[in-house]
């Protein structure tokens, strides 16, 4: 049976490209960029070659672009150091949405039993916040505004360049989750106003466990993991030589082709939305527009998104949703909830993300299966039964 | 390792005794939708005997393999036998399920309860009403887990 992989948000196959950049440091050059024999200077000169590639795909400066294990790390870093910096000087205050990543919700988490405050800025039915929303957040105590770049289960783009401009009129910290957008849709920090940025390789072909964050030269940056002087002082252990040079590879690859790249995932992305929508009671979360070229967020009333997924995986479709069983928790979807949607219709979402790795067969098939799958979980629903008796009404 | 083990994935995919019956003697639907579980299980009862059960889910896949497998572990036995399920003896008839995937044969163990009451009180048969707490109180089955 042929795989059908849809779930590029999650992460992705590596590219050759990436593969390539990566195996001679597999093998061969194996030098510690800290060490000051040959060898060592090697890879050092290699890693700074790699950073000054990442650099230029986000117009920023080489020296602004530090070296993490991922999109994860890179947001720990960023919200803590703002957080910290701002505290110092009696900023306590922190802004950012509902619908963020758990890498970013928590740490506000814990920031906030730390003695922050965080205003999570409520999140519209289509998926976006506005940059006067921001704007009128903003106190006096405010140390940063952290906002996504685009959501990476409805795929929403959020006014990125309007809301660094918002804040840094009003000299505010700007960091944005981008672990979504870089490589996919442009990404500028100097024209898009950004102080702070994260990023993650494996979701642009890249490998794991590695990634960057960006930070605008002025903005203090504290240090979290504590040894050797690597990444200017700011992120101590041996760097991971082999992931940065793929993931440098991967970003610029990216980059050249991401023009062809979103015209061709539209396409695939606006024939899916276009078949799937046909199945009765079904509704696309997110914005119609404003979205990743790569994503597709459809609930589909009086079914489970768990039991779905499993029966497109013996199909060969790999997929995810927000359903609360997908989860590992009770509830669905934060994401799903923060855009209004009752509980019973985001347990039935199903999320679709494509990469340029997908065809327009693939597509096909996806619509010729989909539908087949829930319809035949509609038939034992319980929740369709009523639905369809009229003893409830249709909620989508 | 896959999530589930093959067991449920088997009840699963192809579910035993999914479907209605028109006549039935007592139904029993427990869980909620906002909790993303429904469980609706139908008994035909003669002489005491589940003679035919048949069972709807809206749920997880583990809720679907559990619904199945609890209907084939009650299809023919007296209804004194049914009562004696439980949701443990569910999730080991599957060959075990994920720990936070328990509350699944917590539902078909309370749903089969509920349509044996369903039966009695749509019979007049008494019962010791201790027996049979209601299982629709919100998230009850859910509590144990947190």
């Amino acid at each position: 049976m042929k795989t059908v992989y849809v779930d590029n948000a999650a992460t992705t196959a590596m590219s050759d490209k990436a593969i390539e950049a990566m195996t001679p440091f597999l093998k061969g050059v194996y030098g510690n960029p800290s060490s000051l024999h040959t060898v060592g200077q090697v890879a050092k000169e290699h890693l700074e070659d790699a950073r000054a590639k990442i650099a230029k795909c986000l117009n920023c400066e080489p020296r602004e672009v530090y070296f993490t294990s991922g999109g994860s790390e890179a947001d720990n870093q960023a919200i803590r150091s703002a957080a910290l910096n701002g505290a110092r000087k009696d900023k306590k205050h922190i802004i950012s949405t509902a619908f963020e990543h758990h890498a970013v919700l928590h740490t506000l988490k814990k920031l906030e039993k730390e003695g922050f405050e965080v205003t999570y800025l409520p999140v519209h039915a289509d998926g976006l916040i506005t940059a006067d929303e921001v704007a009128a957040a903003i106190r006096e105590d405010t140390a940063l505004v952290t906002v996504m770049f685009a959501n990476n289960e409805v795929g929403t783009i959020l006014p990125i360049a309007e809301i660094g401009a918002v804040c840094r009129a009003k000299g505010v910290v700007f960091h944005t989750d981008a672990v979504q957008a870089v490589g996919h849709v442009p990404v500028d920090v100097k024209a898009q106003n950004i102080d702070m940025l994260s990023l993650s390789a494996h979701k642009f072909h890249g490998a794991k466990g590695v990634g960057a964050l960006y930070c605008k030269r002025g903005i203090p940056l504290n240090t979290f993991i504590d040894g050797g002087a690597q990444e200017r002082n700011k992120r101590a252990g041996t760097e991971n030589l082999a992931g940065i040079a793929a993931m440098a590879a991967a970003l610029e690859e990216a980059c050249a082709n991401m023009e062809a790249n979103a015209q061709k995932l539209s396409a695939l992305r606006d024939r899916l939305i276009e078949g799937l929508l046909k199945v009765p009671h079904s509704k696309l979360n997110g914005d119609r527009k404003k979205r990743l070229p790569s994503n597709v967020n459809i609930c589909f009333e009086g079914i489970e998104g768990e039991s779905l997924l499993l029966l497109l995986d013996a199909k060969g479709i790999c997929a995810s949703s927000g359903s609360a069983c997908t989860s590992g928790s009770l509830d669905p979807s934060h994401v799903l909830l923060a855009l209004g949607l009752p509980h019973e219709i985001a347990h039935g979402s199903l999320r679709l993300s494509l990469s340029e790795y997908n065809t327009a067969d693939e597509v096909e098939y996806i619509i010729k299966e989909v539908p087949k799958v829930v319809e035949y979980l509609r038939g034992i629903s319980p929740v369709w039964e009523e639905l369809e008796k009229g003893l409830k009404p249709h909620l989508i | 390792m896959a999530l589930y083990s093959e067991k449920v994935m088997d009840h699963f995919t192809n579910p035993r005794n999914v479907g209605k019956i028109e006549d039935a003697d007592g139904i029993g639907e427990v869980g909620n939708a906002k909790c993303g579980d429904i469980m609706k299980i139908y008994l035909k009862i003669e002489n005491d005997i589940i003679v035919d059960v048949k069972f709807n889910t809206f749920g997880c896949g583990s809720a679907i393999a559990s619904s199945s497998m609890a209907t084939e572990l009650i299809k023919g036995k007296p209804i004194s036998e049914a009562l004696t399920l439980t949701n443990k003896a569910v999730a080991e008839a599957l060959d075990g399920l994920p720990a936070h995937k328990m509350h699944c044969s917590v539902l078909a163990e309370e749903a089969i309860r509920a349509a044996i009451k369903d039966y009695y009180d749509k019979n007049g048969i008494a019962y010791d009403k201790a027996e049979f707490p209601d299982p629709t109180d919100e998230d009850e089955h859910h509590v144990e887990e947190e």
